[in-house]
């Protein structure tokens, strides 16, 4: 399930989402979840899921792709959806089956949420696959920056990020090469009660943790030896740079805003 | 006589914690544009050299000088611009997201210009071929291609100096030959200091000086073939000798006179040939 | 007990958009008692090819046979236990699988999960820690407190105490010095004289796998290419150079001497003492 489910991953292509600064492309999803909340009417969602559907056409994603990479999310909308209905005890009452009473209210509210949430997952999914993870790194460095007047750790926090993406696929083969190893001397991880299972993790758990701190220190030295003394006086490698496109699609947001305050009702 | 560039006075360490001194009066010099091999079994103390010539710990008694600086707490990060270095482990030196990140991950820590930095990372991937790969990410390379990446992310810095730290014992035949030719060459075109530790004596072989350590100390230094003339001795060390020269050993000990020895092959085959059959 | 794989061909993620092919159409066997090296280029697949000896990965087409069992592609296979007690390996670098407190407990370990009871599984460990050259002392230390050459032989003896059929070499001798090496090599070479036991010898080294195996088998881009003796394999330099692998030093000298001196030597010379042997026979035949 894991290798067809696509939140938190990018998807390489040559899109105007692509193209845009990472720092926008941040910005513009925090606002928009900001902004999403304003919407109270049926009119306002409809606009704000208008809003969502020319950004995915804008990236080059299509809505199908999505649907199905999301699948365990859509799961959780569904789940969310029923709960709503069969809770609220607001307006009239549409169906009545003795057990179980739906009122007009709930099924407006259980579209509403529902709405909101799948607009949310789409936006910030759009974020991952349109940007490489070192790149939303970047971003968020450039956006924290102006912190480190109040001694926000903006560089430390950008560098372990970067520096944790870099070791995800090593520390992948590692666990699969210690589990195997123990597997052959008999461990069995797949099978038996909990108790046993959970034991026979710690076999796998403690060596991943010696190397993980063995490479830690490694890092450590060949990072000191190549100059590395904090944040300060380093220069960037990796430039980001706004265009006028990033200007006009955090101004797109403002212009959804008008549209949302207006059509609250 | 060229000026030494790393000189090492009466040098004693022990790690904290320790009871035991890994280095014990240890004193050798270095110059200008050498290649010198460190070798030694595990545990003989080489590795800790190295740390010690990068101020990564600082000596207990003696000196150390870099380049005519003093190595010491004030000065250690003058001495290291003089020094690049490859480490063991092609993964846990390997910093940046991709090659050219990693390159030019050390330039950023000096401050370098942003125009300046592109320049010198793609000059530095392209002196060891490794220009086609720059936006590959580290698990999709070999072994020696990541150790090739950390030599240009070396380079990059333009240092004096470059201290191989057993850099080619966790690669496959393959791979070790890729970085010692490489090395060989880049140290005849830019004139670098060139500093291995090994316990590999093939690869000792084409230093123009040996130092054999053992036990914390200098066992004995000099010339290749100065060196291999101690034979067993170097086997008691936990050492193994070039091949060229166990051949001849083999030779002589089945009763087939031979003069001299014999560092390659060639010269081996070319002694055989005259001395039996062109009388 | 014999092992032998048949037609095995192995994918990787197969069935989804990132499939790949690691191994093709790979068949060998190994029966009982002995030696054999598999040699290839890195990436050629035979650390794939490891990991079906004992179940680890399963075909996704042909069979692996391990004794009296058969793991066969598209089949369910209940009970992999009895099948990696038989086959132990030594993977790359063991001593990055020390988990325990304390050696006794890590050695412990494998027997242990094959339902060997505590105080045999002890008596096992006291008697593989000096099979592999360490002392009883050791025992109750930590295993993170010994050096890495200690630690290797450690977790090698906890592969050993499982008393399994065959053992797997994945590159045992990778990042230790000369001696330790050799060391190391006589140590496996004895027990498989000594107790018949069969192994198998993944490595770079192509000394190692002339002198050691009774049989070598080259894999090549995810193919077995060949397979033969030591002195069948190493006869032919050119053939190895098409698949990126090369013959041992002393191999090599005598194809130089062969070529210098316009004599050929009736056989190919695995040691130096062979070699010179041969020599002194072909040279004393002349005048000097």
């Amino acid at each position: 399930m894991m290798e067809k489910m696509i939140f938190g991953r990018y998807i390489p292509a040559d899109s105007i989402a692509h193209r845009l600064d990472p720092r926008a492309k941040l910005l513009f999803v925090f606002i928009f979840i900001g902004i999403i909340f304003l919407a109270n009417n049926g009119w306002a969602y409809g606009a704000a899921a208008a809003f969502t559907v020319l950004s995915i056409w804008l990236s080059g994603v299509t809505i199908r792709f999505l649907i199905k990479g999301l699948k365990p999310v859509m799961i959780i909308i569904a789940i969310t959806f029923v709960l709503q209905i069969f809770f609220a005890r607001e307006g009239d009452i549409i169906v009545d089956l003795g057990f179980v009473t739906i009122y007009e209210e709930g099924v407006r509210q259980a579209i509403f949420i529902s709405t909101r949430f799948l607009l949310l997952v789409f936006m910030t999914s759009l974020l991952t696959l349109t940007t490489t993870p070192i790149s939303i790194t970047d971003g968020l460095e450039s956006l924290l920056n102006p912190l480190k007047k109040i001694k926000f750790p903006a560089h430390e926090l950008a560098l372990m990020m970067s520096i944790a993406l870099r070791f995800i696929p090593t520390l992948m083969d590692e666990t699969d090469k210690v589990m195997k190893a123990q597997m052959a001397r008999g461990s069995d991880m797949s099978s038996g009660p909990l108790k046993d299972r959970l034991k026979a993790v710690v076999p796998l758990m403690i060596p991943l943790f010696v190397n993980a701190f063995k490479r830690a220190e490694d890092l450590a030295i060949a990072m000191e030896v190549r100059g590395y003394r904090g944040g300060e006086g380093r220069t960037k490698y990796r430039l980001l740079k706004w265009h006028g496109r990033d200007t006009l699609a955090l101004l797109s947001l403002v212009g959804l805003t008008v549209l949302l305050v207006l059509l609250r009702g | 006589m060229k000026k030494p560039i790393i000189s090492l006075d009466s040098i004693t360490f022990r790690y904290p914690n320790s009871v035991h001194d890994v280095l014990k009066q240890v004193s050798f010099s270095i110059h200008e544009g050498e290649w010198v091999a460190i070798v030694g079994h595990n545990g003989s103390g080489k590795s800790t050299l190295a740390k010690l010539i990068n101020g990564l710990y600082f000596p207990e008694n003696g000196e150390i000088h870099i380049a005519g600086i003093k190595l010491d707490n004030s000065t250690v990060w003058d001495t290291r611009k003089h020094i690049g270095m490859v480490f063991q482990n092609p993964d846990n030196q390997f910093v940046g997201t991709t090659v050219q990140d990693d390159v030019a991950f050390g330039l950023e820590n000096h401050g370098v210009p942003y125009e300046d930095m592109v320049k010198r990372v793609i000059g530095a991937l392209k002196q060891v071929k490794m220009d086609d790969f720059l936006n590959q990410e580290p698990h999709h390379l070999s072994g020696g291609q990541k150790q090739r990446v950390a030599i240009a992310s070396v380079l990059a810095l333009r240092p004096d100096i470059i201290i191989l730290d057993e850099a080619t014992s966790m690669l496959d035949p393959h791979g070790r030959e890729e970085i010692i030719s490489l090395v060989r060459q880049l140290k005849e075109v830019q004139g670098l200091t060139v500093l291995s530790i090994t316990h590999d004596l093939e690869e000792a072989a084409k230093a123009d000086r040996i130092i054999v350590m053992n036990d914390g100390e200098v066992f004995q230094t000099g010339t290749p073939d100065e060196i291999f003339k101690l034979g067993d001795e170097l086997v008691k060390l936990g050492l193994d000798l070039p091949f060229p020269i166990k051949m001849a050993n083999t030779f002589k000990e089945q009763g087939v006179p031979l003069q001299g020895q014999y560092l390659t092959e060639e010269e081996l085959v070319i002694e055989l040939w005259t001395s039996h059959f062109k009388k | 007990m014999d092992i032998s794989l048949q037609k095995v061909e192995y994918r990787y993620a197969a069935g989804s958009p990132f499939e790949k092919l690691a191994i093709e159409d790979v068949s060998f066997s190994v029966p009982s008692g002995q030696y054999v090296a598999i040699i290839g280029h890195t990436g050629s697949g035979k650390s794939t090819v490891l990991q079906h000896l004992n179940a680890l990965l399963k075909p996704t087409a042909g069979s692996v046979v391990i004794g009296d069992r058969t793991v066969r592609a598209g089949r369910k296979e209940k009970e992999l236990k009895s099948i990696r007690q038989k086959v132990g390996i030594v993977f790359q670098f063991p001593e990055q699988q020390l988990f325990e407190e304390t050696v006794l407990k890590d050695i412990c370990y494998g027997p242990m999960n094959f339902g060997v009871s505590e105080e045999e599984a002890k008596n096992r460990a006291e008697y593989w820690i000096e099979e592999v050259g360490l002392s009883r002392e050791i025992l109750n230390q930590s295993p993170f407190d010994l050096s890495g050459g200690q630690m290797r032989r450690v977790a090698i003896a906890g592969v050993l105490a499982m008393q399994p059929d065959l053992i797997v070499l994945d590159e045992p001798t990778a990042g230790l010095d000369p001696r330790g090496r050799k060391e190391m090599m006589d140590m496996f070479y004895r027990l498989h004289k000594e107790r018949n036991l069969s192994m198998i010898l993944v490595t770079h080294s192509m000394e190692d796998a002339s002198v050691y195996a009774d049989k070598i088998v080259i894999m090549h881009k995810g193919k077995k290419v060949h397979e033969g003796t030591p002195r069948e394999i190493f006869a032919d330099a050119e053939k190895l150079k098409q698949w990126d692998l090369s013959v041992p030093e002393v191999v090599h000298f005598q194809r130089l001497l062969e070529h210098k001196t316009g004599i050929l030597f009736p056989v190919v010379c695995l040691t130096m003492e062979e070699l010179v042997a041969q020599w002194k026979q072909l040279s004393g035949g002349h005048p000097l």
